[in-house]
């Protein structure tokens, strides 16, 4: 490529942003340290428990609330976390769009379904 | 995808065992890494033997033995020989380092000094990287004053506490050990900074002088040339002054998150 060595470095120029998913990296890194306490907590108290055990602990609207931000925060680390890795490692434009979007879509999929359940399971429906 | 193999034609070949100089009483022996572009050959590791008894003790000096007795066609990069111009850094016993400060008694591995250009550049002879790029990412971070108003009659005045944040910064001698040292770059020097253009760009970004911290930010703001750093901290356990260029990033990636809030 005919360009020079800091027409190449400057490139497209700053994308103007990262600092978003920086801080909400951190964000839900701090969340997920209490939270996933909790969910280990609630793994615990539902070991050897019946079906009838699970659905009346998961009814409690904290214990169900506290399991829902648990899915929420952890899907968005878990999000941000494999895009970096992809962006690291994958080099190839096409196949990284494409991983890019796979993450997307794994990331709202089972963030919803998993989600879905908890509300099912609490509202006894 | 990531490139786990080398190409074809660089990996590495058995080189050739010079001759043990004679009458020598204390060896060391060195493992060179040698390519030459000229020649077609895969690049190998030549073995040489050198005699402590008519150099100096620092890794440098059995190099320039080495140029003077044996083969006068090994080829690396060297000055000031004091560890202050960066020309000598290579990688010398797994670490990248400066020669001329390294000692060869320091190098582990048997006695044996193992010797590589820095990782993952260019080659454009033996020990000599390519470091093109590594200059036009310092250039890119614009490492001088900008100031608007206008210059005073003598000097940009500051305070004795404002000048003390620059310390562990103004000591870079940009020799690269740490940007060639860090994984992100490797995988990602084309769009990363790198520490040592980073760790520059902050020694910019807290001089009190300077007015053009916003701009400078604007132009890091981006998921590569900043972001890449994951503080994986092989920057600061290469760099031969001791310096901490991931500190420094994580003090810009600061900046960045308070000028949100």
């Amino acid at each position: 490529m005919m360009r020079t060595p800091l027409g190449q470095v400057r490139g497209l120029g700053a994308a103007k942003s990262g600092t978003e998913h920086f801080w909400l990296q951190r964000l839900t890194a701090v969340a997920n340290l209490a939270l996933s306490l909790v969910f280990v907590g609630v793994v615990i108290a539902l070991s050897g428990s019946s079906h009838a055990g699970a659905t009346a602990l998961l009814g409690n609207p904290w214990i169900a609330i506290l399991m829902l931000l648990f899915v929420l925060s952890a899907t968005i680390h878990m999000k941000i976390g494999m895009q970096v890795i992809i962006e690291d490692y994958v080099h190839d434009d096409l196949l990284k769009l494409v991983a890019l979007m796979a993450n997307a879509f794994f990331a709202v999929v089972i963030g919803l379904a998993a989600a879905f359940a908890l509300l099912k399971i609490s509202f006894g429906v | 995808m990531v490139q786990l193999n080398l190409p074809k034609n660089s990996r590495l070949v058995e080189g050739k065992v010079w001759p043990k100089p004679g009458g020598a009483k204390d060896v060391t022996e060195f493992k060179v890494y040698r390519w030459n572009p000229d020649d077609g050959i895969n690049p190998r590791v030549d073995t040489f033997f050198v005699d402590r008894g008519d150099c100096g003790p620092m890794v440098l000096d059995g190099l320039i033995w080495i140029k003077s007795n044996v083969d006068a066609s090994l080829t690396f990069r060297r000055s000031c020989r004091e560890g202050i111009c960066g020309s000598c850094a290579m990688n010398i016993d797994g670490t990248n380092t400066l020669a001329c400060t390294k000692g060869m008694d320091e190098c582990a591995d048997g006695g044996t000094v193992k010797i590589y250009p820095l990782p993952h550049m260019p080659v454009v002879k033996d020990l000599v990287p390519d470091l093109t790029r590594f200059y036009a990412q310092h250039a890119s971070i614009e490492p001088w004053l900008k100031t608007d108003t206008r210059a005073p009659g003598t000097e940009w005045r500051q305070s004795h506490e404002d000048r003390e944040k620059l310390d562990g910064l103004y000591e870079c001698i940009l020799c690269a050990c740490c940007s060639t040292s860090c994984p992100s770059y490797w995988w990602n020097g084309d769009r990363y900074l790198g520490p040592a253009a980073l760790l520059q760009a902050y020694r910019w970004l807290i001089d009190s002088r300077d007015e053009a911290t916003g701009e400078r930010l604007d132009g890091l703001e981006d998921p590569f040339k900043l972001y890449r750093c994951h503080t994986i901290m092989n920057c600061a356990k290469a760099c031969p002054k001791g310096l901490n260029p991931a500190k420094a990033i994580a003090e810009i990636k600061h900046m960045m998150v308070s000028r949100q809030f």
